[in-house]
């Protein structure tokens, strides 16, 4: 392999390659193409013409399923869980630069948690919530609060149980991301600024935010991404609304039309649309620090 | 329960430095603790519980695992297995199947491009490539493959079009080969990310070392290369086992929910509102999750490779 020409391997390898990256998008691009189908087309090829009516049918909605206001919940979710992804992890990544007892055992609890079985996680969530719907129950009842005993639903919801099984899963990535970012900065920077007189916070908002900020958009795009795809630890911890991959999830087995792929396409687009944004913002982040210092 | 992070408060004559480490670390640690550790706590609790149709039953009761394990020390009459035995060894096989068929396609992928792309920008683009489809629902990813595979999918088109069989092939689609394909097709990734890391740390002068003792393309290849990425290779198989292990939506979604998996049983004992005999089932996964994670862990030493 040192040699210039390519070897009959390189050619090899290359063809295997290009197979698994035709596996991989292959069937995705299907499904963007059938959702285009007419009106009278179904779930496979051929194509019968090309129109927007499976989009339109996915806006009236389909059966009993409300996609709006699932998409908005999904939204909702996947913003927050960006915004708390972003905030605990870079607060935990300078944590983990100072001396920080039992920074192991975080560290391997965090570890534990990307790698545990998520129907395990979504389980222990949703018991933790029932225990604790058990127990305020019980203590309205114990001070004769009996109008709020009736109004009481339940504690499970998106933004109480949904939004901590996420966070269990997309925390991981954001962590590992730091420890990465962190293994390639040079706190000399930091020295410097200190010598100068910048107190801690000066220091972290004028010179540690801008340098590691191209990569904090990483973590923001895992963050949403991550939640706006999750169904295996929401299935137990969502309480009675669904966001959208669990109604998309419901609707593999009921619906026979090719709405489920402009559904499929529909996310599909977000997701890209959110990777496409993180990555613009982060190498404009990174063009301008370079600017920046060139000057 | 949130005031009662305690390992996590600093001791009060702790100095200023740690005093701050603690409280940037406490946002994270206290997800974990609400989260995760106390809802394991939890299941493991609760597995111990009884139950009847509207409720659990504080207690402590075996009846749970019992149940669980419930003529699995015997045959029975005709001969089967128990069903708890019969769902593992069904989970074991997808999990050796999957196994196997990502950790040759995920290595190959790395090997090519680690090796054999000389650019270090279209090696960057090459693998941002392969990742990005792990940034997509995998429900859509899995019902994309209906199409193809389906009765009158493209596939049995084709064979039936080119008279290489006479009539669709029924199990493409919703059977064991529609699983595992899902699989490898959703979780190769975890394999090429560790395996190309680990990689691109290889120093390249101990191939050209090798190159130069005499030794042959392969023996570089398994003397030389697959020893040093063990670690990639160890830590892309934990993620991958761990998934198939659990796993309920691909074989729920890809098996026409017509085959039983541990995390399907336990998903369904929950909507039966049979939580204690669910935890039990969770707490019996989770136990053998963690020895093949710790049989995995003993041929390398994660902490001093990270």
């Amino acid at each position: 392999m040192n040699s210039d020409r390519r070897s009959p391997a390189f050619w090899l390898l290359a063809a295997f390659f290009a197979a698994y990256v035709l596996f991989l998008y292959g069937p995705m691009l299907v499904i963007v193409v059938l959702s285009f189908q007419g009106p009278d087309g179904g779930l496979t090829f051929p194509m019968r013409s090309m129109s927007l009516h499976w989009f339109h049918k996915l806006a009236e909605g389909l059966g009993t399923v409300d996609i709006s206001s699932a998409l908005k919940r999904s939204l909702g979710l996947g913003l927050t869980v960006m915004a708390f992804t972003v905030v605990f992890s870079v607060l935990a990544g300078l944590a983990f630069r100072k001396k920080l007892r039992f920074a192991n055992v975080l560290f391997f609890t965090v570890v534990a948690s990307l790698i545990m079985p998520s129907i395990i996680v979504s389980l222990g969530i949703g018991l933790e919530f029932r225990l604790l719907d058990g127990a305020i129950k019980k203590m309205l009842e114990t001070f004769g609060m009996e109008s709020a005993l009736e109004n009481y639903g339940t504690a499970l919801g998106i933004y109480t149980s949904a939004l901590g099984a996420h966070l269990t899963w997309t925390l991981p990535f954001g962590l590992l991301i730091m420890f990465a970012i962190f293994n390639r900065f040079n706190p000399a920077y930091e020295e410097a600024a200190r010598d100068l007189g910048a107190t801690p916070w000066q220091t972290f908002r004028h010179v540690v935010l801008p340098l590691i900020a191209p990569s904090v958009v990483g973590i923001g795009m895992f963050g949403f991404t991550l939640s706006w795809d999750e169904i295996a630890r929401t299935t137990q911890a969502i309480g009675d609304v669904n966001t959208l991959p669990l109604e998309l999830q419901g609707l593999t087995t009921t619906v026979t039309t090719p709405s489920i792929y402009a559904l499929g396409t529909v996310t599909m687009v977000v997701s890209f649309l959110v990777m496409g944004l993180a990555m613009g913002l982060s190498t404009l982040l990174a063009k301008r620090q370079q600017a920046k210092r060139d000057t | 329960m949130s005031t009662n992070t305690s390992p996590t408060l600093p001791a009060a004559s702790t100095p200023g430095r740690t005093l701050a480490a603690w409280w940037q670390a406490l946002p994270l640690t206290t997800v974990f603790v609400l989260f995760f550790l106390i809802p394991l706590a939890l299941v493991l609790m609760v597995s111990f519980w009884d139950y009847n149709q509207y409720e659990m039953l504080p207690g402590f009761t075996f009846k749970n695992y019992i149940s669980v394990f419930e003529g699995c020390l015997s045959r029975n009459e005709s001969g089967d297995l128990c069903v708890t035995l019969k769902t593992y060894l069904s989970t074991f096989k997808f999990c050796l199947l999957v196994w196997a068929l990502t950790l040759v396609i995920g290595f190959t992928v790395s090997y090519f491009l680690a090796f054999h792309v000389k650019s270090s920008g279209m090696q960057v683009v090459l693998f941002v490539i392969c990742t990005i489809p792990f940034w997509t629902s995998n429900v859509i990813r899995m019902i994309a493959w209906v199409p193809l595979l389906g009765r009158n999918g493209l596939v049995n088109d084709f064979l039936v079009g080119y008279g290489m069989v006479d009539q669709p092939i029924e199990w493409l689609l919703f059977s064991n080969f529609s699983v595992v394909l899902a699989f490898v097709h959703l979780f190769t990734t975890f394999m090429i990310v560790p395996i190309f890391n680990s990689m691109m740390r290889i120093d390249r002068s101990l191939i050209e070392a090798a190159n130069d003792s005499g030794a042959s393309g392969w023996q570089t290849l398994w003397n030389v290369i697959v020893p040093l990425c063990r670690t990639g290779i160890i830590i892309g198989s934990i993620f991958v086992i761990t998934i198939v292990m659990g796993d309920f939506v691909t074989i729920g979604v890809m098996g026409g929910q017509q085959i039983a998996s541990v995390g399907k049983i336990i998903q369904v004992q929950t909507s039966y509102l049979q939580f204690p005999l669910a935890a039990a089932n969770a707490v019996v996964l989770l136990a053998i999750v963690l020895m093949i994670i710790w049989a995995l862990t003993r041929m390398v030493d994660i902490r001093k490779e990270l």
